[in-house]
């Protein structure tokens, strides 16, 4: 496995390139690239500055509580957070068991929440890079001009995430910091005005994502040699699946792939994941790197996210995003190559437009038995496959119902070395001996976005995201600067 | 039917001085203003733009740290937005959006940033900025019940 650009020999006699933060990435990164005085790559890091006081904000809360709160984690995807410790306290109440219109509710927001950051994904963050090219300028290379350019594209990209804002807001029970979901179930079902608004427009989603599904598949096929080869590595993938293989975002066993696609182990109990999975640290990272246990961490780390997602199932159990996974695992490449995230996003994104629109043509959607509750438990660990991939909530609580101990590994982490290893390969690719332009720069980041890491959190006040490139002698003296402000101006020291 | 005047406030309610915009909101809220509807979220996003269509007016708040205190208030354009503002948009970006959606300009928006200082996740907003949100709450409750006019703010 390649990581060989992990730790230089001699990091003192290099000079260091540092890309900080990287754009259109929720929180912040910086890149480091350490070049010898032939500009050779002899290393590099992605140093995330992942905020690590999760825990410490929800312990002593209690535990019913956590729920809503953990949705101020992030303000990206606020809802798998939601649903990811609402499953972790199903087992602390000890329901083993939803109820028929808990889990569907559920299943249903959690759909909403797919369709929305997919699409908000694929409109608004990668498709500026994709249609216009990565050395676009960047007054033209974005959302806005996605819309000049190509406004019935993104009109519908617009309104897909709309529509999964809505299908959260009638779930949730409100646009932001909904409620829906509680220990043991669901505290609201769907009226039947409220089913019928949402079934209006299914259909059109549905009609709509298959397009964006054509589209990805479109932009990836026509530039099929780069798209392959563009940050590609290979690596072992984990998710969720159902217990006949099928792809299952909000519930299953776990199962990871070696990188020949031989199953390492298979729907496994997560409510155990830490016999599978262990979290490493390493001295040059805030972030933790998860690896596989039985593998060890020099080759254990593995990818999650719609690619692992996409590539890890059988099947995908809704018949139109199954006939583009088809296609997609048929396509020479595409299942291993970084970019091919893009259009397996896009074939999940179908899935959750198709799997919204089956759900509200079921009954059991507009029930009133929303909550169980059993023996109670100590511990609790809910697992859901959240739009960047697999997300973990484990919790203890005491006597007195407080929170005493979480652990959330979150997709970003899970992927940490994984975005490592896509950096690599485009530095090697793009860097080595060539003039730092913002072009260039934007290859490292366009590595990054196909994971869509969420660093951080919600934390955006105005006029706070520069972009700043340093590159810096072996003996410490700068020697060139490039910095970019909020509002793309490019200027040079 | 659309209430005329839209007041609009984002941030992470439990990240320290990002409050202040969903907070903000709590308050003009809390006063019932005819006409007036306030919405909040995490951020600002593409479908934001569909949320101006029919409105006289709209009011965009969010903490900030670069605004003086207490609060700074001024109309804004619609700008395509060439920043790279992470999974989030600006206030003027929202409002190029509308255009391009729509092929015409929004209604008159303003925004009013609030400063903060820090934001931290899991502390409440600190003294400084509650006092300036305070002075920022009475600010916007006379300019709505002046019926949001257009001109000079402030």
């Amino acid at each position: 496995m390649s990581s060989d650009l992990e730790t230089a020999a001699h990091p003192e006699q290099l000079k260091r390139v540092a890309i900080d933060p990287v754009s259109r990435v929720e929180g912040h990164g910086k890149v480091t690239l350490l070049l010898d005085e032939n500009n050779k790559v002899h290393q590099v890091r992605l140093h995330i500055v992942e905020f690590r006081g999760f825990e410490k904000f929800i312990q002593g809360r209690p535990y019913w509580e956590v729920p809503v709160m953990v949705q101020r984690l992030c303000g990206i995807c606020p809802v798998s957070h939601h649903l990811a410790a609402s499953k972790a306290l199903d087992m602390i109440v000890g329901a083993t068991q939803l109820t028929p219109t808990a889990e569907k509710i559920r299943r249903l927001m959690h759909y909403g929440q797919i369709l929305q950051s997919h699409a908000l994904h694929f409109f608004h963050l990668s498709s500026p890079d994709l249609l216009f090219g990565f050395d676009a300028d960047v007054a033209r290379r974005n959302v806005v001009g996605v819309i000049a350019a190509y406004p019935e594209t993104a009109k519908k990209g617009v309104l897909l995430r709309k529509y999964g804002q809505e299908v959260i807001r009638m779930t949730a029970g409100k646009r932001v910091h909904g409620t829906g979901s509680i220990p043991g179930g669901v505290n609201k079902s769907l009226g039947a005005e409220e089913r019928a608004a949402l079934l209006k427009d299914a259909y059109q989603m549905v009609a709509w994502s298959r397009e964006a599904v054509g589209l990805a598949r479109q932009l990836f096929e026509q530039n099929a040699h780069f798209n392959n080869a563009f940050g590609r590595f290979d690596a072992h993938c984990m998710s969720l699946v159902r217990a006949d293989g099928a792809m299952d975002l909000y519930h299953g066993g776990l199962r990871a792939r070696d990188m020949t696609g031989g199953i390492l182990f298979d729907h496994f109990d997560y409510s155990r994941y830490w016999d599978v999975i262990v979290e490493d640290v390493k001295p040059w990272s805030y972030m933790k790197f998860p690896f596989l246990r039985s593998l060890g961490p020099e080759t254990g780390w593995y990818r999650v996210g719609p690619l692992a997602r996409v590539a890890n199932c059988d099947h995908i159990p809704t018949p139109l995003a199954d006939k583009e996974r088809a296609a997609f695992m048929a396509f020479p490449g595409a299942a291993g190559a970084t970019l091919g995230y893009h259009w397996a996003r896009m074939i999940e994104m179908l899935h959750a437009a198709e799997s919204s629109k089956d759900l509200r043509h079921d009954d059991d959607i507009e029930g009133s038995d929303l909550v169980v509750t059993g023996e109670r438990a100590e511990r609790g660990v809910g697992v859901i496959e959240a739009p960047r991939g697999t997300l973990i909530h484990h919790y203890r609580v005491n006597e007195n119902d407080e929170v005493i101990r979480a652990n959330l590994i979150v997709s970003t982490t899970h992927n940490n070395q994984a975005m490592n290893e896509a950096i690599r390969q485009v530095a090697r690719q793009y860097f080595d001996g060539r003039e730092v332009t913002e072009g260039l720069l934007n290859h490292i980041e366009v590595a990054i976005r196909a994971f869509d890491p969420c660093l951080s959190c919600a934390t955006h006040a105005l006029g706070r995201m520069p972009l700043e490139v340093a590159i810096v002698s072996h003996g410490g003296t700068p020697i060139d600067r490039m910095f970019r402000d909020e509002h793309g101006r490019c200027s040079r020291e | 039917m659309t209430a005329p005047i839209l007041v609009f406030g984002w941030g992470n309610p439990s990240r320290g001085d990002d409050a202040l915009g969903p907070l903000f909101v709590e308050r003009i809220e809390a006063l019932g203003l005819p006409g007036v509807e306030c919405l909040t979220d995490f951020q600002l996003q593409v479908e934001h733009a569909l949320d101006l269509r029919d409105r006289r007016a709209v009011l965009f708040v969010d903490a900030s740290v670069s605004a003086a205190a207490p609060f700074e208030v001024g109309e804004i354009q619609a700008s395509p937005d060439a920043s790279f503002t992470t999974h989030a948009l600006s206030p003027q970006a929202v409002l190029q959006v509308y255009v391009e959606l729509n092929d015409e300009q929004p209604p008159p928006c303003r925004l009013l940033a609030i400063r903060g200082e820090t934001f931290e996740l899991g502390a409440p907003p600190g003294r400084e900025a509650s006092a300036n949100l305070d002075a920022a709450v009475l600010w916007a409750r006379d300019w709505l019940q002046a019926g949001a006019p257009d001109g000079e703010p402030g």
